[in-house]
């Protein structure tokens, strides 16, 4: 079955619309705010609130204890969006997020997926060999660390809060946010200090 | 059913609900008849599977369960695990005798 052609499905996203403006269930107000927050949604976020959870114990207590209020901290309006859950690496555990049943992925706080995250070799490998999917993207984890894959398959969204790397002391909160990439927030990639910067 | 404390252990259901009819399920294929550990109560939400057939959809527990990966797959490193979101009606106590007893 081949998709609708664009002018088809244009026209019927057009009808809907009207269709859910005339009985009241949106406005056109509401549908701006939204793109707007869609559009602004970026991984940049998810990287400053992992930056200042490495900063601020306090702030790292309500990232774990609820992701959705520390969105919230950040500027980020997370009404409408789904409750955001935080998983924490720790020395002896690493955490790898997919959604093997669709693509669900927390846009609210990382903005769109990438494609691969969708693919059907991603979210079929990834529970069944995270391993060899994280070598394949040059991660390898410290002997001993521990994988707990996590399905997100519900009503709750999954970041990952990496651990800090070791010879970041010192660093702003802005330098600790350049390091945290996309990738790293779902758990395929670990922060990586530049040798750059290290120097 | 009463709500389940983290530490209980379950299992998911062997139940193939797709073999019988249109549905909509958020309980993965390679967990069904597997055992785990409750993890944490997520919370309570509307049942997808009425809410996408616009049914009334009432709200159900979703827990976080934990697995043991190596045995779900034959393959992969012990100690590792997989963690996934699942609705009550979808557990059953992992020992139902031990449930009677």
């Amino acid at each position: 079955m081949s998709p609708p052609a664009r002018r088809e499905s244009l026209a019927q996203l057009e009808a809907l619309i009207a269709a859910l403006k005339a009985k009241g269930i949106v406005s056109e107000e509401e549908l701006a705010a939204r793109q707007a927050s869609t559009d602004r949604a970026s991984p940049e976020t998810g990287a400053r609130m992992v930056a200042r959870a490495w900063l601020d114990p306090e702030y790292r207590a309500l990232l774990l204890r609820d992701g959705a209020q520390a969105a919230e901290r950040m500027g980020v309006s997370m009404a409408g969006a789904p409750p955001l859950g935080v998983l924490e690496d720790t020395a002896a555990r690493h955490h790898l997020v997919v959604c093997t049943l669709c693509s669900c992925y927390p846009r609210a706080v990382l903005g769109y997926p990438p494609h691969w995250y969708k693919s059907f070799a991603y979210r079929s490998r990834a529970v069944r060999d995270p391993r060899g999917v994280l070598a394949e993207w040059g991660t390898v984890l410290p002997e001993g660390m521990e994988i707990r894959v996590v399905d997100s398959t519900a009503d709750y969204r999954w970041m990952v809060l990496p651990m800090r790397p070791a010879g970041t002391e010192g660093w702003s909160e802005d330098q600790l946010a350049a390091i945290v990439t996309r990738d790293a927030l779902v758990g395929v990639a670990l922060p990586q200090q530049p040798a750059a910067a290290a120097a | 059913m009463a709500e389940l404390a983290p530490g209980t252990r379950v299992r998911v259901k062997d139940d193939w609900p797709e073999r019988r009819g249109p549905c909509h399920i958020r309980t993965p294929h390679y967990l069904r008849g597997r055992s785990g550990t409750v993890q944490r109560v997520l919370g309570r939400f509307a049942n997808p599977e009425d809410l996408a057939f616009a049914r009334p959809a009432p709200k159900r527990v979703l827990y976080h369960v934990l697995f043991d990966q190596p045995p779900i797959f034959q393959e992969g490193r012990p100690g590792d695990e997989v963690l996934v979101e699942i609705f009550e009606h979808w557990l059953e106590p992992e020992n139902p005798a031990q449930e009677a007893a």
